[in-house]
Formats: structure tokens, sequence, C-alpha cells
């Protein structure tokens, strides 16, 4: 019976794993705009451009 | 001979959005919007945009006003109150764009740095028509953002008032995200580990399998409890402190007797507890908050006058001028307003010749003429050239903004008004702690051992759960359904609000007429085809809004050419064409000259008085005159027809009584018809309709409306462009569904029916669990099977009989 036991620990942590990930997904905001990166992924990105932004744009994105 | 210009709606060739024909053309093509035509020129380039857009930066687009309008960004303290984070080198803004409405903008505008190099990203959010943009402090600023994307068509609405509740309610929403997540995964792992107690029902064979399984649901259901409810326990206990009872009491109550039986059975006697119908329960009432919840992102129904009012103003100092901030402004300030801004403060008009329109401040629909030395109320329109003015008052204390001084904008209504569901729960409340304590004394006398054990049970039993799942389901659909139809609550009780209505006030001005559109009749002789030509090429030179709507009456191709042109502001235009003399203005104007003789249409004009009157005369012969008129909204008198079987109707107008005999046609029924009502008369006439048991309700738009609709039960603001300024009320509608009001309020009626019999269906449930209970059928099993039933049945019932009845009125 201890392998029960053991299985649905892990399957428990698992699951709340995932729920971790859910809740940081919204904390970050993901669920603000569920519209525009739908059309976003659409364009084409500047390829010189869009690396630097990258770093650039993970600081102040905070606010 | 009379006709507006009627506005052809063309289709953009890019995105397929209907849009004004003379909004943007480019290769003969017509465009909705500056990001569509930059999409069409993208392809049309065969993809060669990378290095092809180096040479198209500049925008094409000329900003149409003055480029010190900005000035005021270059402050420092405006500066900090828009950016929402500023660093060494980097800051980031967030603005309000509400040009944004297809998908070509998300393109152009993300692309900014295209533009300006300073920019290093922007990210816009479409459905909030916001853009954040991060830029380098060196290479850029503010007002240099600012003027690029007017420059572009995106020109935005910057206020520096309004930036605190949408945060406030967009951290509610990541809450209530993360609660129901939580509770989500905990409903379906305590499912999980009760599987074996559903299926072998009550007995488990290893009893340390089943020690486990308990233990881990009590773990489980920790925070489903401390976390996921509190947003009941909160509120549940700000009631009781003020000594009244809303549905959160109730709930409470439930979810406590829940978790305390579940802890006394799985560490007491290690049986199963009620763990699952916990979390099912707290899963459910939180996913109804969700729904209750929903709001119109792009939509403030908060708004006072501050935001109405132009954010800077160009003063004068000597023979400099700069941009300072509205509210700096003091006494004796002069201040220069230009074509289309707004007057900020009550002034005196010291230069130029004022043509002020306060349609959206007072209700008179014809603008006034202001002459040198004339007092200038604030919150007026200025049409014309340039004027310069003498601040009299600061703007806290002009004569309009003194209405908001009223004790209606001090109080927080929404906290005093007890709905429905709070009425009921009240007797519920008493009724549910009678029963319980009634079988608990019941139990007391037989068996002490199980007063505890059915005084929970009840309790349990009892939970209103399918209760407090209809009103947030029912409403918040229905405010759903009336959001498709361009009826914008702002939040779900205003439905509740709009059923209890019993008496509808009308504004005249921009709510049951068109503000924009007026209609122009000539009075008069006939004029032949030439004769109308030369007027209309004679008012071809004048920029006066009147000038405006003659032109635009007369429906003819050619012009002639006008020499001797002269405007005299405040009085008339004159010309010469073809040799005739033309003159269009007020009568004295006309009489200037002099051998004229009296002509009959003299005594329409005095009979006209109080409407707006051109006089036209063509060499020194008095043709007739021009009159202008309100248009009424279509299907007005129908609307009204039918409302009035219902509803006691009223109108109260700030504007002279000149277009009584019109109204009446409409109110057919000697409706209270008030005309010339300051914005205070207004409100106290809706006093003195609440005072004598009316619950009114408010249909306005402008400022002078704000305190009616504030004092009103239910206020609704008429908007042509829902993105624009309209004054704090409880719901915004667009113009063209004014027409359907009566079926709105009906349908709101229909609603609270719907909520009421979904009461007395979960009333019978709870009337079935008692009776199980009281049999001695109860169990945590029985539990998992019925709330979950009670509670999804009902969401079933209410939304489909409200979907079904917005169909029957086609509201869907």
């Amino acid at each position: 019976m201890s392998a029960i036991i053991l299985l649905i620990s892990v399957s428990i942590f698992v699951a709340a794993c995932f729920l971790l990930a859910f809740i940081w997904s919204a904390k970050d905001g993901q669920y603000e705009d569920i519209y525009t990166p739908s059309v976003r992924i659409l364009f084409e990105d500047d390829k010189e451009t869009s690396k630097e932004n990258l770093k650039l744009k993970q600081k102040p994105g905070k606010n | 001979m009379s006709g507006i210009k009627q506005k052809d709606k063309c289709v953009c060739y890019q995105c397929g959005k209907t849009c004004d024909p003379d909004a943007i053309v480019g290769d003969g093509k017509v465009f909705c919007c500056s990001g569509c035509r930059k999409s069409y020129e993208v392809i049309n380039q065969n993809k060669s945009c990378t290095c092809d857009d180096e040479n198209n930066l500049v925008p094409d687009f000329e900003c149409s006003n003055d480029s010190s309008v900005f000035d005021y960004l270059d402050d420092t303290e405006v500066q900090s109150k828009i950016v929402s984070f500023m660093g060494n080198n980097v800051s980031s803004v967030n603005l309000f764009l509400p040009e944004i409405h297809c998908s070509s903008c998300i393109g152009l505008l993300e692309k900014l740095n295209n533009y300006d190099k300073g920019i290093i990203s922007s990210r816009v959010n479409f459905l909030q028509k916001e853009i954040s943009i991060n830029f380098d402090n060196s290479v850029s600023s503010i007002k240099k953002i600012v003027k690029l994307l007017a420059s572009l068509g995106y020109e935005p609405k910057i206020n520096l008032q309004e930036n605190e509740s949408p945060k406030k309610q967009k951290a509610l929403f990541k809450s209530l995200y993360i609660r129901i997540g939580v509770a989500g995964f905990c409903l379906v792992n305590i499912m999980m580990l009760s599987l074996p107690e559903y299926l072998s029902v009550g007995t488990l064979p290893d009893i340390q399998l089943k020690t486990f399984f308990n233990y881990l649901n009590i773990f489980l259901s920790l925070p489903v409890f401390f976390y996921c409810s509190s947003v009941y326990f909160g509120p549940a206990w700000r009631a009781l402190k003020n000594q009244h009872i809303n549905i959160d009491v109730p709930i409470s109550i439930g979810i406590v007797a829940l978790f305390i039986r579940s802890l006394y059975e799985i560490l007491f006697f290690n049986n199963a507890g009620y763990a699952d119908s916990l979390a099912g329960l707290v899963f459910l009432l939180l996913i109804g908050k969700l729904f209750q919840s929903k709001m119109y992102d792009t939509l403030n129904f908060e708004r006072d006058y501050k935001s109405y009012f132009p954010v800077s103003v160009t003063i004068k100092n000597g023979t400099r001028t700069k941009n300072i901030a509205v509210a700096k402004l003091d006494k004796g300030d002069r201040i220069l307003i230009r074509n289309n801004e707004i007057i900020p403060a009550d002034s005196i008009l010291f230069n130029g010749t004022g043509l002020i329109d306060y349609s959206f401040v007072t209700g008179e629909s014809a603008p006034e003429s202001k002459v040198l030395g004339e007092i200038i109320y604030a919150g007026g329109r200025h049409t014309g050239s340039v004027i310069e003015l003498e601040i009299l008052r600061k703007v806290s204390q002009s004569y309009l903004t003194q209405l908001w001084n009223n004790d209606v904008f001090e109080k927080k209504s929404d906290h005093s008004i007890t709905n429905f569901t709070d009425t009921v729960s009240k007797y519920f409340t008493f009724a549910i702690l009678l029963i319980a304590f009634g079988s608990a004394w019941y139990w007391y006398s037989i068996d002490a051992g199980r007063a505890l054990d059915a005084f929970t049970t009840v309790l349990i039993i009892a939970c209103p759960c399918a209760l407090a799942l209809t009103t947030p389901f029912a409403l918040g659909n229905a405010q759903r359904i009336l959001g498709r139809n361009k009826f914008y609550l702002k939040n779900s009780f205003v439905v509740e609000k709009l059923s209890g209505i019993n008496e509808i006030v009308f504004d005249k001005t921009g709510t049951i007429t068109k503000s924009s559109d007026m209609s122009v009749k000539f009075t008069g002789g006939n004029l032949k085809l030439c004769e109308m030509a030369m007027v209309k090429s004679l008012v071809n030179n004048s920029s006066h809004p009147l000038s405006k709507m003659i032109f635009d009456s007369i429906k003819m191709r050619e012009l002639y050419d006008t020499v001797n042109f002269e405007e005299i502001p405040g009085k008339g235009i004159s010309g010469e064409i073809s040799g005739k003399k033309i003159k269009l203005g007020i009568l004295s104007f006309i009489l200037e000259d002099p051998g004229y003789e009296f002509y009959d249409f003299r005594k329409e004009i005095s009979r006209n008085v109080l409407m707006t009157n051109v006089i036209l005369s063509i060499n020194n012969e008095i043709k007739g005159f021009y009159s202008f008129s309100n248009k009424y909204r279509e299907g007005l008198s129908e609307v009204l027809e039918r409302l009035s079987a219902n509803y006691k109707l009223s109108m109260v107008s700030g504007d002279n009584d000149s277009e009584k005999t019109n109204l009446s046609k409409f109110f057919k029924h000697d409706e209270l018809l008030l005309f010339g009502q300051m914005p205070s008369d207004k409100l106290q006439y809706i006093k003195s309709l609440q005072q004598k048991g009316g619950n009114v309700l408010m249909v306005g738009d402008g400022l002078n409306d704000a305190g009616a609709l504030k004092q009103s039960n239910a206020g609704i603001s008429i908007s042509e462009d829902i993105s624009n300024f309209s004054p704090a009320c409880d719901a915004i509608m667009d113009a063209s569904g004014l027409n359907r009001l009566d079926e709105f309020l009906k349908f709101s009626v229909t609603t609270m029916k719907i909520i009421k019999v979904s009461f007395v269906i979960s009333f019978l449930y709870n009337a079935i669990g008692l009776f199980l209970a009281s049999h001695g059928m109860f169990s945590p099993l029985l539990a998992a099977v019925l709330m979950p039933f009670n509670s999804i049945s009902i969401i079933l019932f209410v939304t489909g009989a409200t979907n079904y009845f917005a169909k029957k009125r086609n509201l869907l």
C-alpha cells in the first residue's frame, strides 16, 4: 500500500507545480490581455532589433 | 429646402471595417487608419519592408494641432504623473489611445521604434486601447512620443486624474483568477482522493490508506478555507459589524460549518469529511464572482468635469506664451484659446470674438457669440480664431464646477442600497439559524452527543450555494447581453436598479436630439438655383459653424468666386458674387445698409425669435431666413410612446423653449416639459420626484446632467462615440440604442423575475435536503452529489432563461 501513498504524493506534487505555474502566469499579467498576442504573432519580427530589445524589455516592464 | 450632409460609410481596403470616406486615402483606396495604409503599402512592396521602411520613416500625416499643444508635457510634475516607471535612462509610459480599432493599428504601433529611435519597445493592449512604451530618456521624451502618436492619427487621451480605479480592478481580477486556480486544484485532488470513499460507500478496507486520504483532504482544504474563502469572510464580517446581513453571511456560515464538521469527523472518528463539498462550493462561488465582475475596459463610469477639461492651457505672459497645467491657473492670468478648445475657467473675453458652444455644458443648442468684455463661463467649446481671455475664477470655483460641490457627489451610493439578494438572505440566515438551533435543542433532549451533528448538518444542507449563484449568473449574463446591444452597464447590479424604475427623465440637447446634426430650414420666397449656388459660395468662405451647416444643406456642385468677402464676427458675412451683393447674418447687420423695406418675413422671424436665425439678402432685398433646429433621434416618438405605457416621462432641458411645439409631438401625454433648467435645477427636480416616491431613471449626456445622473436611482449617459467623455453614471448607452430603451428596461425586469423564480427553486432544494437530513440520510456522499447538482442546475436554468428571453426580445 505504501506504493500508492508514494504515487499519490508524487502526483500531487506534480499537480502543485502546475498550479504554481498558473499562479506565476496570472501574477505576470498573462490574463490581462487575451487578444493582442493573437494578432502580434502574425507580424514579422525585425531581426536585428528584436534581440537587443528583449534584454531591455525585461527591466522596466514591471510597473 | 432642408437636409444635412449624409455621411456615407466606406469600407477600409485593408481591414474591412467601415470608416469615413474622407478618413485616409492612399493609392486610390480608402483606409480607416494610418496603420491600415502602412500595412497595405508594406504588402504591396513585396515584403521588402525591412530596408524600405528606413525611407518611409517620416509620418505622412500632418498633425492638425499646433505643435505647442503638448508643451505641458515638458513639465516634470506632469511627467511624473503620466510615467509609470522612470529609471536613469529607460522610462516606461502607458497611454490610452482611443483610436486603436483594428489589427493593423497593432502592427503599426508596435513598430514605433521605426519612427523614433529612442523608443525601445512598444506593446499594445488592444482590448484596453492602451499602449505601453519603453523609451530611452536621453534620446526621446514623452512629448516627442505623444507628438509622434498624434501625427500618426492616434492622439493619446491624457488625463491626470483617472488612473486609480482600473488598476485596483485589475489587481482584483488577478487575485480572483489565482483563487479560482487554487480552489480548482484542491477540488480536483480532493475528489480524486475521495473516489475510493464514493465507490465503496463508507468503508475502506485499509485503515492506513483511509487515514492518509483523510488527512491529505484536510491538508488540501486548508488553502480553500483560509485563502479562497476569504473573499466571503471579509465582507460577511464587515456586514455583521455594521449590523446588517448580506448574502456573504450565510455563505460564510455554510463554509465554516463544512470545514469544522470535516475536521471533527476526520480527526475524531477518522470518517470521511466534507472537504470535497467545501472545495466544490467555493470553486463554483468564485466562478460566479468572476462571471459577475464583467467590466468594460475602455469605458469609465466615474468621470467628473476634470476629465472633460483640458490638461493644459496656453498662458500669455507679455509677449511670451507657455503651456501650464489647468489646475495651476490663477485669477488674472491671460490665456489663449484656439479653435475647438474648451474654456477651462470662468473668464472675461479680452481680445477677439468668441463663438462658444455650450451644448455639452448647459444644454443650449445654439452657439453663443461673445464680444469684448463679456464673461465666458467655463466648459464651453470655442470655435473660430484665437481669443485671449483673462481668468476670473480658479477652475475649481467656476460656475460649472460648483455643481460638484453638491452633496450627491460626496456619498458613495452603492453601499447604502440593499439589493434583493441581501434582503432575502437576511430572512434566510435567520431562518436557517432558527432551524439549526431548534434541531440542536431537540436532539439535546434525546441524545446530547448528536446535538452538534444536527446543528452542523442543517447549516451544511442549508448553505445557500444555489441562492448565491443565482444573482451573479443572472445579472452577469444580462449585463453581457445588454453590452452586446451597446448598452454598457457599470456593474451587474445596475440591472436590478433598472428593473425598479417607474419614472424616466430625459435631457434634450444631445440626448433625444443629435448633438452634431442640426436641420437647416429656409423660410421665405423661392430661391432660384443660381441664388442658392451663390449662398453656398458665400458661406464657403466662412468657418462659422452656422455657415458650415448652410453649406452642407445646399446640395449643389458649382461654386462661384466671391469678391469683397467680409466677415463681421457676431453679426454676419457679406460678399459680392457676379455683381450681386449677398449678405447673411442677424437682422441688424442686414439693415445696416439703407433702403430696405420690411417684408412680411419679419413677422415670422419674430415668431421664431428664440430659434437661431440667419437672414439672407441679395441686392438689398430680403429673401428670407435660415433657421436651425435640432434633429431628433430616429425612432424617438415610437420609443416614447411605448415607454409612456409603463413609465411616467418628463423632460428637463437647459435650452430655451423654442422647440416646445415640436417636442409636444413626441411627448403626447401631457408629460412635464421643463426648459431653461440649470444643472442644479435638474438635480433638484430628480430629488423632488424621488421624495414623491419615484424611482427615477435619468437619461442625459452632458456635464449639465451630471448632478441629475448622480442623484437619480439609475443614470444612463447617451453617447455617440462611447470612447468620448461622458459624465459619471450607471450605464453608458450608444446613441443608436435609445430607440430600444423600453426593450432594455423590460429585459431587466424579466431578469429580476428569473432570479425570483430560481430563488424559489433553490429553496425547494434546501427543503429536500433538510427533509433527507431529518430522516438520517445525510452523508458526505449525499452532500457531494446534492450540492454541485443544485448549483449547476441553477446556473443552467438562470443563464438559459435569460438567454431565452433575450432572444425573444431580439437582444441576442
